[in-house]
């Protein structure tokens, strides 16, 4: 009876501490973003009362303030949302086009030093966007497409390309060759069984390898915020820095900007959830 | 009248190598060469002057630059291996977990959506000494403090250690709970009716099934530890007075602030051989986990 109970007084602690764990787990991941989100929604004089004001009060106006391009330092949202939406949806779809047409390479055919093309492509991906955004920049001035989409746009593409061919790889590695051999048999061209029935099964992948790639473009900051001078190409997160001045930071306009950020990132994900981590594994585990 | 054409694969591969030369070879091959170049924005003339290892020979014997070097290796080396630790356990409490595990999964994944450079916003306003949330919270609970979180060296560098870690522990977690997801019942079965102890069984059965996973998240991560310059650079630009320097700060200092762009080059072919090394050992401990496990193909 007696190690009856101590064995469950023993399973009702553990279960405890793996609850009250999780909990605080939770919490720590949750709490830094809600307060973005909460604090986007309050007064400038509550943020900054001291002592702290702890039940908060609800008011538009760092929205209205954003959206209406008034109010302090009046930030044209529009322009560096627009920018954002151009440069990262453009580049991804270049991105996903190159990417998949490596990927289909490295999984499908054979040749010599395949291994070495894989590993020095992955490299490139490697290199620091800061060690990049120097030598990229002078060499954007000269050709003259700095503070442009399309210089954005090319530096993107270049970044996002070696990792959508590492999670395409994994995935038509999944797919059986026959069945574009059936296919071909069957008088397809290549090019046909690739899109009629290559294509269809890796839909998925091709899909978590876009998002991956849209989700960099839409966050990276290194190389934009050299890339980019003026309104007309300005990204968002580059926008981000147009709450501070020298010694202050418009806290409640930034967190506002801030959930304008994340709301696409997030909706994106969620929509994709579960072959966002198919796609990592399979491009990693089985590649 | 028959050409030999390229094969297949090598025009598949075409668009991926020309984008990468055109845009990233190319820019690296220049600033290879300007590194040997005293070459300063303000005077493009400087270009041309040769100057061979100069700027080497500069910042190898310079104080400044080993510190932010050897701060930016130690924290990389505690902030992968407490992410790594840190998502290991909670993939570990995610999995057993029976019901709701699907929004636990989503909240874990929260982090990995957010903007770099948000997350040093996020932080540098949670961390901020007069009004940030730790603080206040200190405040509230009776502690009669004000932490200069961003203001003092060692505190600031716990800040950016949290901020950094907050971001990309979720990548770790979320790829070891699809590990532990694909792991076989049966052989941990086995251990069972052959009396391993909890512990032992994950020490000799779960864990080295799970390396491929976790070395599949160190390299993605290796692909980008980078991204940690836009954190420092938000939370405390490298001070106060360069005790938070990384590597990466340092170097878009010495390009962009003093337009000495031969040498910053120079300490940027150091952070390339850093990134290229991280990446290519982990790839190699990913191949031999692998094998290990009996994966390939």
């Amino acid at each position: 009876m007696d190690r009856n109970q101590s064995y469950r007084n023993h399973k009702r602690l553990m279960k405890a501490l793996h609850f009250s764990g999780l909990f605080i787990v939770m919490s720590i991941i949750c709490i830094p973003g809600l307060w973005i989100v909460l604090n986007s929604f309050r007064p400038t004089v509550e943020i900054m009362a001291k002592p702290p004001v702890w039940i908060p009060t609800f008011t538009l106006d760092h929205y209205r303030a954003m959206f209406g391009g008034a109010g302090e330092g009046g930030v044209p949202v529009f322009s560096y949302f627009r920018n954002s939406m151009i440069v990262s949806v453009v580049s991804t779809a270049i991105a996903i086009l190159i990417g998949m047409s490596g990927g289909y390479a490295f999984a499908r055919y054979r040749f010599k030093g395949k291994n070495g093309y894989f590993v020095g492509l992955m490299l490139f991906r490697a290199v620091p966007g800061v060690a990049l955004s120097l030598p990229l920049f002078i060499v954007f001035a000269r050709v003259g497409i700095i503070d442009t989409h399309i210089g954005l746009i090319l530096a993107y593409v270049a970044m996002n390309v070696p990792f959508t061919v590492w999670l395409t790889d994994g995935f038509f590695r999944q797919i059986p060759k026959e069945l574009h051999e059936a296919a071909e048999i069957d008088g397809c061209t290549r090019w046909q069984a690739f899109w009629q029935v290559e294509f269809p099964v890796a839909k998925s992948g091709v899909a978590s390898a876009a998002i991956f790639a849209f989700l960099t473009s839409w966050n990276e900051f290194a190389l934009a915020s050299q890339l980019t001078r003026s309104v007309g190409s300005k990204t968002m997160p580059v926008g981000l820095l147009d709450f501070t001045a020298e010694f202050t930071i418009n806290w409640g306009g930034m967190c506002a900007l801030a959930v304008l950020m994340i709301v696409p990132a997030l909706i994106l994900t969620f929509l994709v959830q579960k072959h966002l981590i198919a796609g990592l594994t399979f491009g990693g585990v089985k590649g | 009248m028959t050409r030999r054409r390229l094969p297949e694969w090598f025009l598949l591969l075409l668009p991926a190598i020309i984008v990468i030369a055109a845009v990233v070879l190319i820019p690296l091959i220049f600033s290879l060469y300007s590194s040997f170049t005293p070459y300063k924005l303000t005077r493009p003339s400087t270009l041309w002057k040769w100057v061979g290892t100069y700027n080497y020979e500069k910042i190898l014997t310079d104080a400044k630059f080993w510190a932010a070097f050897g701060r930016t290796v130690l924290f990389l080396t505690i902030a992968l291996n407490l992410e790594m630790l840190l998502g290991l356990g909670i993939a570990l409490m995610v999995n057993k977990v029976t019901w709701g595990q699907r929004t636990l999964r989503t909240i874990i994944m929260f982090p990995m959506m957010f903007s770099p450079i948000l997350v040093g916003f996020q932080f540098k306003f949670i961390f901020n000494d007069n009004i940030g949330l730790v603080n206040n919270a200190l405040q509230s609970m009776g502690f009669n403090v004000a932490l200069p979180w961003l203001v003092d060296g060692k505190l600031a560098m716990f800040s950016i250690a949290f901020a950094e870690i907050w971001m990309s522990t979720s990548v770790f977690a979320i790829l070891i709970l699809a590990g532990l997801f694909a792991i076989p019942r049966d052989p941990l079965e086995a251990a069972k009716v052959d009396g391993c102890t909890p512990f032992q069984s994950f020490r000799h059965i779960t864990l080295p099934f799970l390396m491929p996973f976790i070395y599949i998240a160190m390299t993605i991560r290796s692909l980008d530890v980078a991204r940690a310059y836009d954190i420092v650079q938000i939370m405390t630009g490298g001070g106060p007075a360069r005790r938070t320097e990384l590597l990466w700060t340092l170097m878009s200092r010495t390009g962009y602030v003093d337009a000495r762009m031969g040498l910053a080059n120079a300490m940027g072919y150091v952070s390339i051989i850093l990134s290229v090394v991280f990446t290519i050992y982990f790839f190699r401990k990913l191949t031999a986990a692998r094998a290990q496990i009996g994966m390939e193909g």
